[in-house]
């Protein structure tokens, strides 16, 4: 019998184009046993360039950990699964670290999309569930208790230091209007919206708003909406691939607003101004947790050590990797102060009291949610530059932002 | 309506080059009556090898076709040798699962190769534009479109006036009654292989200027193109260009009239009302089944 062959084909194209009982926890095992932390991470997909720069901070953490002895005195061993930024494969990830490899602790993946599946499993199990990237307002909504997002600021306030900075502008230079354009990610469009809000009470009329799925075969339709509400300032809810494109199609359409923010794409320093062009960056701002000069407990060390381990320079240092860095740290004090590593102690130890991290100090409320606040960070003459809020700022902004070259 | 008739003219332009990308899977199939769902990951390694090129020797991407299209025009006859050539029974079935498992493979040596970071193709003409009716259109689309036609018809040419041609022709119409009358149809799907790589080289090149990607970029493509090629009529180069255009002015009229969130929706729904309608597809053939 013969395959209906366009089935099998329009099916194939389908499955592809749709890519989303009370356990006990895992007791403390003997001072001095090895342990195995288990990860989800993307190394194929959508997040593969974030899943490995979260590999790299895991990896030099646990480096770090086991020159001083272990976790605890528990020499640790990393295990990463690769979930090919899949919300399914992620589920089944978790549940098989933690019922086949039974391992000790768990880590969390990329991304508030892959989080979210994620901590249904690792909660059923008792598990505590840190996470480097997992911040949308959706993770919160859970409710869990065992989750902790591990960067100083919710991700929905992640644009709330730049609109801050905007309203704060004298009056004759503050901006009237504003354009925003975001995909449709609980990592993006939940900084968008609250950001598009602030703006609003602030007086800056809203010229153009869209949202638009991460699969989209070309930008610049996307872009010419944009560019066509001649906005005075630009509000971009972007991961890296839409976020260089937007600067492109900007640039063709010899579009100049005034300021340009993006969510994501600007932090990924050198790698971001090869694909712009160097020159292009000037003045593209990008909100940040995270950025290699910042006076915070062992910075210094943790981006020297990162330089002598996987080499570049303090500039290409991507923050995924200094946030999945930190998940470990605040373990690491959290099972200090419990005196444990069982996860039930770790994730009461996790609810109380400020923890040290290279991103700054952080503390987490009853869901997991922390209680800090984002920075801005701007091109300039190449290099990366808090600017905004003044107190950790090393240059002012740069505003109007200058014209493409 | 600015706005519509730039969507109407970029969807064109970018319609061509995925014309361009699909119309290498749908000769595939015609000849082979295989489904290579690796075909995305053999355009994202063609723009990989034209990126080794840009990055080691600095040579314009369009120039690297001239080393890229031979390159996978080479490969493409060795993987049809190893991988698909052992297939006799249930090839269409089959065929998924290695194409796959292949697509898998790229992805992994180009992630191991080139990490899994973004990267993209750079050239003057990725953000130089001139003006039309008010908005710019930028050289780069252009450009694509260009290749796109010069290939196409290179491609028309191959199968409508050369002896191979009509080999590769009466392989799609009847392969056994091709074989029937002295056509050898491993040759000719051996070399149709490489043809639809050499495709998916040119097809890369634009891809990769126009679009950062990395080694797991090839998901989203081959969703599209496979969506191509069932609405064109599987094994129809023609119905693969007319569904590439209709795919993508479709999708960028209606990000502009309705939302970029329901672009792809909207043209579902399209795919779904024609195969309701012509099962086949626009251009395919209607074939009688025994069962």
């Amino acid at each position: 019998m013969r395959k209906p062959v366009s089935m099998i084909a329009a099916g194939f194209a389908l499955v592809l184009s749709a890519c989303g009982t009370s356990g006990g926890t895992s007791g403390s095992p003997p001072a001095s046993t090895p342990i195995t932390i288990g990860v989800s991470v993307s190394l194929s997909g959508d997040f593969s360039g974030d899943g490995k720069a979260l590999q790299q901070g895991y990896d030099l953490w646990a480096q770090d950990v086991n020159a001083k002895g272990g976790l605890l005195g528990h020499k640790v061993t990393m295990k990463y699964v690769d979930d090919a930024s899949s919300t399914q494969q992620v589920v089944t990830n978790y549940q098989a670290l933690i019922t086949q490899d039974k391992v000790a602790l768990v880590f969390g993946p990329f991304s508030s999309l892959l989080t979210i599946p994620a901590s249904a499993v690792t909660d059923r199990y008792g598990y505590a569930f840190p996470e480097p990237a997992g911040g949308g307002p959706a993770v919160f909504k859970l409710g869990l208790h065992s989750i902790f997002f591990v960067q100083p600021a919710a991700v929905e306030d992640n644009l709330v230091s730049y609109t801050k900075w905007l309203l704060s502008l004298p009056s004759a230079d503050r901006p009237k209007t504003a354009a925003y354009a975001t995909q449709d990610d609980p990592f993006t469009q939940p900084q968008v919206d609250k950001a598009k809000g602030l703006l609003e009470a602030g007086g800056v009329t809203t010229a153009s708003y869209k949202v638009y799925p991460a699969e989209t075969p070309t930008w610049d339709t996307l872009a010419q909406q944009v560019v066509n509400s001649k906005a005075d300032v630009v509000v971009l809810g972007t991961q890296e691939p839409d976020g260089v494109a937007f600067v492109k199609a900007f640039q063709r359409q010899h579009y100049n607003p005034k300021s340009i923010v993006e969510t994501t794409g600007p932090d990924q320093g050198k790698d971001f101004a090869d694909k712009v062009g160097a020159a292009n960056t000037e003045g593209i701002l990008v909100p940040s947790g995270w950025w290699s000069s910042a006076k915070a407990t062992d910075n210094d060390k943790f981006v020297r050590e990162f330089i002598a381990k996987y080499g570049g320079a303090a500039g290409d240092i991507s923050a995924d990797a200094a946030e999945a860095y930190s998940v470990g740290e605040v373990v690491d004090q959290a099972a200090t102060k419990a005196n444990s590593i069982d996860n039930k102690k770790l994730i009461d130890a996790l609810h109380s009291g400020t923890f040290q991290t290279i991103q700054g100090p952080i503390a987490f409320d009853s869901v997991g949610r922390p209680n800090g606040q984002s920075f801005l960070v701007q091109w300039q003459h190449g290099q990366t530059v808090p600017v905004y809020p003044t107190n950790i700022a090393v240059a002012k902004p740069e505003y109007p932002k200058p014209n493409w070259p | 309506m600015q706005l519509v008739l730039e969507a109407v003219v970029l969807g064109v332009l970018t319609g061509g080059v995925y014309a361009l990308m699909a119309s290498g899977l749908t000769l595939i199939f015609g000849v082979m009556r295989i489904i290579n769902v690796g075909h995305g990951a053999l355009v994202i390694l063609g723009a990989y090898l034209s990126f080794a090129l840009f990055r080691s020797l600095h040579i314009d991407p369009f120039l690297t076709l001239l080393v890229t299209v031979p390159a996978m025009f080479a490969l493409g006859v060795v993987i049809q040798f190893v991988f698909i050539r052992p297939l006799k029974m249930d090839r269409e079935a089959l065929s998924v699962l290695v194409t796959y498992a292949l697509a898998l493979g790229i992805e992994g040596a180009l992630g191991y190769l080139f990490t899994t970071n973004y990267v993209e193709l750079r050239g003057w003409y990725e953000t130089a534009s001139f003006p039309v009716f008010g908005f710019y259109i930028t050289w780069v689309y252009v450009f694509g479109f260009v290749l796109a036609l010069v290939v196409l018809g290179l491609l028309f040419l191959i199968l409508y006036r050369t002896p191979f041609g009509g080999a590769v022709r009466a392989t799609m119409l009847n392969r056994t009654a091709a074989q029937l009358i002295g056509v050898d149809v491993d040759r000719v799907s051996a070399l149709a292989f490489g043809v639809g790589m050499a495709t998916a080289a040119a097809g890369g090149v634009v891809f990769g200027i126009t679009n950062a990607f990395n080694p797991g970029s090839h998901y989203d493509l081959i969703s599209r193109l496979l969506t191509i090629i069932v609405l064109g009529g599987l094994g129809s180069l023609r119905g693969a260009v007319i569904a590439a255009l209709m795919m993508l002015v479709t999708t960028e009229v209606a990000a502009v009239l309705i939302s970029p969130v329901w672009a792809s929706f909207v043209f579902f729904v399209i795919l779904v009302g024609v195969l309701i309608v012509r099962p086949q597809g626009l251009y395919g053939v209607r074939v009688r089944e025994r069962i």
